[in-house]
């Protein structure tokens, strides 16, 4: 596909972003060329191939289910842009 | 001596062991040092001197500990990953103040062993690019031109080794961020085995290729340093259970290459390399032979298929990854926002810088409804075909060895209007984290028209580290040395 500005714009939105329209229109040219040249994948044959997401294929390591306290609530606190002390403060949600 | 920062890290090693020389004496050689060269190559985001000092202090008051096997060494962290109470940025605006209550994996064990950290070095911002043009600070020079790149994204890790800033430092490489820096800065780096350093406390990229490496001035100064980050952490769940190799020990073991089997992949040396990063790669090449290996071809057809490959799984892992940061928790929150979506947007948007945008909407796209089959999962099965050219030609070879890069360190920013282009310059590392085997750069000389450094790599099975550090470190000693960075002169 050829992607326009508005394209990118939505993807934007999915992204949780917004970009001003002389940064949508160069995203738009650059994704034609990114994804123009990624469309190479289609020629390699891979019927019947699983794929791979990991290097690592078994990663599912449990450990004991134990209570640990590893960090203070101020710790934890310190580097949020605001909070009253006991919680993380956000603006309204609807 | 008249400057302690010419000494290698080993040889550092050995000298405040000995008490020939002080923990402080060695931090205050580096913080001259970088006194003198950080304005010309901002490698660096953070020095905490005071900390250092006193780190260092206290070491020499306790006296030498032949338990820490890198006590009183200076090293140098990339802003990636975490430094309690030491603010790390990752390159980026969103992170700017953010300051973690944790130690990363590796940087506990840095601690544990001894280690001091004087810098923070700068980077592509999340470790996306190759350059370290990326770092919403500054970009960093190469010390051998300081017009020029000094690759990415451990770029800034790789400039403060060359400029003899550290005597080692940790980088991450999540398709060639260790490697091709390393090359374009003259330097050793390694990046392990997928699974033998722990992720946690590195801020992630793309987590199924992401891993944490040393970069040094020589071979067995990377060994010192893997040794002591190496291990199985419970705290990642892909951090491999199983010994630890004692890397000096294979170095030493080896006193030449006799029947080692070097395999060339013909996709790694044809068309489109540097005709001078060719001849300095296929001189280290006939170094080996002189040595007793043996080269032998090896193809790895999917080569074709690789930088595609990479940039769709490692963008789809950032646009997951980067979702955490949304204003909330830690880092840059937009405050004229009124609605906490509005709040989202608007943080990202400002905080995070074009690169970054770039990667997390194509992964998004990427994996969105109707794209993942095409996109995501195509790849994903790419992945194991190239994972499976690795695993047979290592059946015929005992390592691979190929350029780091198709060019040396290119101009500031003659690659930054055309991404694709410089996704390109990735060919030949990014094969490697899609397998998540091990991959060793060493300098191979220098370009006889540029007299820039050319990095040879050597590639090796799963948890071969030792044997990767036992034939560079033979061949460290049959190349001549690169000297001293020319940049900086």
């Amino acid at each position: 596909m050829q992607f326009t500005p508005d394209d990118v714009a939505k993807i934007a939105k999915l992204a949780r972003l917004s970009l001003p329209d002389e940064k949508l229109a160069a995203f738009a040219g650059q994704f034609n060329d990114i994804l123009g040249y990624m469309e190479e994948l289609g020629q390699a044959d891979t019927a019947g191939v699983e794929p791979l997401y990991s290097p690592v294929e078994n990663a599912s390591a449990l450990r004991e289910d134990v209570v640990r306290k590893d960090f203070d609530r101020a710790e934890i606190l310190a580097n949020a842009p605001r909070t009253d002390g006991t919680f993380f403060i956000v603006p309204k949600i609807v | 001596m008249s400057d302690l920062t010419s000494l290698t890290l080993t040889r550092l090693r050995d000298e405040l062991a000995a008490g020939r020389t002080t923990a402080a004496q060695a931090v205050d050689a580096c913080l001259d040092r970088i006194a003198a060269t950080e304005p010309r190559l901002s490698a660096l985001l953070a020095v905490p001197a005071d900390e250092a000092r006193a780190q260092a202090q206290a070491l020499d008051a306790a006296g030498p500990d032949p338990k820490q096997p890198l006590w009183g060494v200076p090293l140098a962290i990339k802003d990636v990953i975490c430094t309690k109470n030491l603010r790390t940025t990752c390159g980026s605006r969103i992170l700017e103040n953010f300051v973690p209550p944790y130690d990363a994996f590796v940087i506990k064990k840095l601690r544990e062993a001894g280690a001091v950290i004087v810098a923070k070095a700068n980077m592509d911002e999340f470790a996306m690019g190759s350059s370290t043009e990326n770092s919403a600070f500054a970009p960093t020079r190469n010390p051998w031109d300081t017009e020029r790149v000094p690759g990415g994204s451990s770029g800034g890790s790789a400039a403060a080794v060359a400029a003899r800033q550290a005597f080692g430092a940790l980088g991450t490489d999540t398709g060639g961020s260790i490697r091709q820096p390393a090359s374009f800065c003259g330097c050793v780096g390694l990046k392990p085995t997928y699974g033998r350093v722990s992720r946690f406390g590195c801020v992630a990229y793309g987590s199924s290729l992401d891993q944490i490496g040393p970069l040094a001035r020589t071979v067995g100064d990377c060994a010192a340093i893997l040794q002591a980050i190496a291990g199985h952490d419970p705290a990642d769940s892909t951090s491999a259970d199983r010994p630890v190799s004692d890397y000096q020990a294979a170095i030493q073991s080896r006193t030449d290459l006799g029947g080692l089997r070097i395999g060339l992949p013909a996709e790694y040396w044809g068309e489109g390399l540097d005709p001078e990063v060719e001849a300095a790669c296929r001189g280290a090449i006939a170094a080996a032979e002189k040595l007793g290996a043996t080269p032998v071809p090896v193809a790895l057809p999917h080569t074709r298929y690789a930088v595609a490959t990479y940039y769709i799984v490692a963008m789809a892992e950032a646009s997951s990854n980067l979702a955490r940061f949304d204003g909330v928790r830690y880092g840059f929150r937009d405050t004229e926002a009124q609605e906490l979506i509005d709040m989202y947007v608007a943080s990202r948007s400002k905080g995070f810088g074009d690169e970054v945008q770039r990667r997390i909407m194509l992964g998004t796209y990427v994996l969105s409804a109707g794209y993942y089959d095409a996109y995501f999962r195509k790849a994903a099965q790419v992945r194991r075909l190239i994972r499976q050219d690795f695993l047979t030609a290592f059946a015929s070879c005992d390592v691979i060895a190929g350029p780091a890069s198709p060019v040396p360190a290119w101009k500031l920013g003659s690659l930054t209007a055309d991404p694709l282009q410089m996704y390109l310059m990735d060919i030949f590392t990014i094969s490697l984290n899609l397998a998540g085997l091990p991959g060793l750069c060493l300098p191979a000389g220098l370009g006889r028209d540029s007299g820039l450094p050319v990095g040879l790599q050597l590639f090796g099975p799963a948890f071969s580290e030792d044997l990767l550090l036992s034939v560079a470190a033979q061949l460290e000693s049959a190349l001549p040395g690169l000297g001293e960075p020319r940049g900086l002169a």
